[in-house]
């Protein structure tokens, strides 16, 4: 009885944290988006259940919610192309260099997120040396990096790089050597290994990377915002901010499309964690 | 009494930090003023402070400077306090152009804090002339445009080339048309941003070449290139006229202290000395004489003093009632996110 109650006092301020901060915000939010505008009132709303309101999302702004998932996916695969080896390379190739690649790899947290964004504008900016170099090779056909759809990508799998090297670190790092010693003993050779033995290993931190790296990308603004242009590089979360800021009875789309983009990565994460199941996401 | 402003829209000493001319009204007056750069963008701020105001909570501000279209809104929801115009000698000080306001006729609620042109401005030493809104779309300047994501400013020089004038009732259709020309612009690539304060860094960074501007921020934009060849230009049918305007929050406890500012900020020789710093065009009668002792070499800048002629051809984007404000900030948006 005593541990029980111990257990529920424990857990209270972890819960009363969520109840204020999660599902107040999100009840609310489910109520903003069935709300209707008042007529003859621009701005003022009232209470209703107005399903129309995730139509317009759903219609209006499909390529925006497509192309969030999109770029959100590619990111997510661009980081884990560019972390798997740092972090394997990190365990098993050079582990003197290991303290100093993960301080490479924390160290931009040290400034703000907006401001390493600001700073892709000037690495990719014009006058630049990337991009005058590329216009010098002919491989710029646009004749600008910054404002692309690439800028962009580029941006978000940089800017969330480090959420899938630091859960693919720890798992790669609870590999017991002596398990690949014996894949070799077998005579696996070093690609079987990897195959069998290493990769199932890692799926936890794949799975845990994959996911802390996909659903912030998703639904960020700031790259799009910054990197991107009006020529079909916006995402999601720059239309609600549009919709939120700068349209007069925008309120209830935006939460229409707040509470559309939290169901698809919903749906997608569940669809993972049925495929994969929950205990690798420790 | 506490007054917010916008970013670099003070007269500000570079060592000190500290603002001359609010220091000689505190001395004058006696009365204490915060001053904050609170404002940024007219919908973010105003989305903060509107609930609070409706609901009657004091938001902890007597002056607040928002542009035309905002007081416009303002006004309309009964958001701020009437001037006592009797009690401010200066106020009628204010250029002859502005005094009608389409949103505020006689000013009985605003004053002009700062006015600007929306124009053209370019690279004189990478870019041949550009005298109209059509040579923004020469193939040289492909990809090197920026534009405000103020419609009123981008959408107000299109439709002056197409022979409109937003300062009177236009149809929705003459409306989509500018619409439209920006739309297949951005298409097109040949507009490469369409952004906020933050266009001037584009243009800094040379990534565009030319744009469409507040005049302002050419002077700016002269002093921290070191480039003298950005010219400022009025296309050849026209530019757009605009204020921030001061105005008064509708719970604010000290609407006398904050008149006697406002009169303060009317005074020909103040006005002068805020233009000096600032670069846009002041909205204050006999500040051109006063300037003479301030910096006579601006007594003849036209982006500050600009002739009666000059101002008499731009013209102020129209009061817009809620329902039409609606339906265009629509129209462009589905431009401004695509």
């Amino acid at each position: 009885m005593t541990r029980s109650r111990t257990a529920y006092l424990l857990v209270a301020p972890g819960l009363l944290w969520l109840l204020v901060f999660f599902v107040a915000p999100v009840v609310q939010l489910a109520s903003v988006s069935l709300q209707s505008p008042f007529p003859g009132y621009p701005g003022y709303y009232y209470r209703d259940v107005n399903v129309g309101n995730y139509v317009v999302a759903l219609t209006q702004f499909a390529p925006q919610l497509g192309r969030s998932l999109l770029y959100a996916a590619i990111a997510t695969v661009l980081c884990l192309a560019l972390a798997f080896p740092l972090a394997y390379t990190m365990v098993f190739k050079a582990p003197r260099w290991r303290g100093l690649i993960m301080v490479l790899v924390v160290a931009p947290f040290f400034t703000s997120f907006l401001l390493r964004t600001i700073a892709w504008r000037q690495i990719l900016a014009d006058e630049g040396p990337l991009a005058s170099s590329l216009r010098a090779l002919h491989l710029l056909p646009g004749g600008h990096l910054t404002e692309t759809a690439a800028a962009v990508v580029a941006g978000l799998t940089y800017n969330f790089l480090p959420f899938m090297v630091l859960p693919l670190y720890a798992s790669l790092e609870r590999v017991d050597p002596t398990l690949l010693e014996a894949g070799a003993d077998l005579y696996g050779s070093p690609w079987q290994t990897f195959q069998r033995v290493t990769a199932p290993l890692a799926l936890p931190g794949v799975m845990a990377g994959t996911l802390l790296t996909f659903i912030p990308a998703a639904g960020d603004y700031v790259n799009a915002e910054l990197l991107g242009s009006e020529h079909g590089t916006k995402m999601v979360g720059n239309v609600i901010d549009a919709q939120f800021f700068r349209v007069i009875g925008g309120y209830p789309i935006a939460a229409a499309l707040s509470f559309t983009l939290m169901a698809i990565i919903l749906a997608l994460v569940v669809v993972q964690v049925r495929r994969f199941g929950t205990e690798h996401l420790t | 009494m506490a007054f917010a402003n916008w970013t670099q829209y003070l007269d500000q000493d570079e060592t000190t930090h500290r603002y001359p001319t609010l220091d000689d009204f505190r001395r004058e007056s006696g009365l204490q003023v915060s001053y904050t750069e609170d404002i940024d963008d007219n919908d973010v701020y105003v989305n903060k402070i509107a609930p609070q105001l409706r609901a009657g909570q004091d938001i902890g501000r007597d002056i607040v400077v928002l542009s035309d279209w905002m007081v416009n809104r303002m006004i309309a929801q009964d958001l701020v306090q009437p001037l006592e115009l009797l009690r401010m000698p200066h106020a009628p000080g204010i250029l002859p152009e502005l005094i009608d306001a389409p949103f505020d006729p006689g000013r009985a609620y605003s004053l002009p804090w700062q006015s600007g042109l929306t124009g053209i401005a370019y690279d004189a030493s990478k870019v041949k002339e550009i005298r109209s809104v059509d040579d923004l779309w020469r193939p040289d300047l492909k990809g090197r445009v920026v534009a405000l994501t103020e419609y009123r400013d981008t959408l107000g020089l299109v439709m002056r080339s197409q022979g409109v004038d937003p300062a009177q009732p236009f149809t929705r259709d003459q409306f989509a048309a500018a619409v439209d020309v920006v739309r297949k612009q951005v298409a097109a690539g040949q507009i490469r941003r369409l952004r906020g304060n933050s266009y001037v860094q584009d243009l800094q960074s040379g990534n565009a070449l030319a744009g469409i501007v507040w005049s302002g921020d050419v002077v700016t934009l002269r002093a921290e290139t070191g480039n003298d060849s950005w010219r400022f230009v009025l296309p050849e049918s026209g530019g757009m006229l605009w204020s921030d305007n001061m105005v008064i929050p509708s719970t604010s406890t000290h609407r006398r202290n904050a008149e006697a500012l406002m009169d303060y900020y009317y005074r020909p020789d103040v006005a002068a000395r805020v233009a000096a710093w600032v670069s846009y065009i002041c909205p204050v009668r006999g500040a051109r004489e006063a300037m003479a002792k301030v910096d006579p070499e601006l007594v003849d800048d036209p982006l500050i003093f600009p002739s009666t002629a000059e101002l008499a051809r731009q013209r102020v984007f129209r009061a817009l009632d809620p329902a039409q404000e609606a339906e265009l900030a629509a129209m462009w948006t589905a431009v401004v996110e695509a």
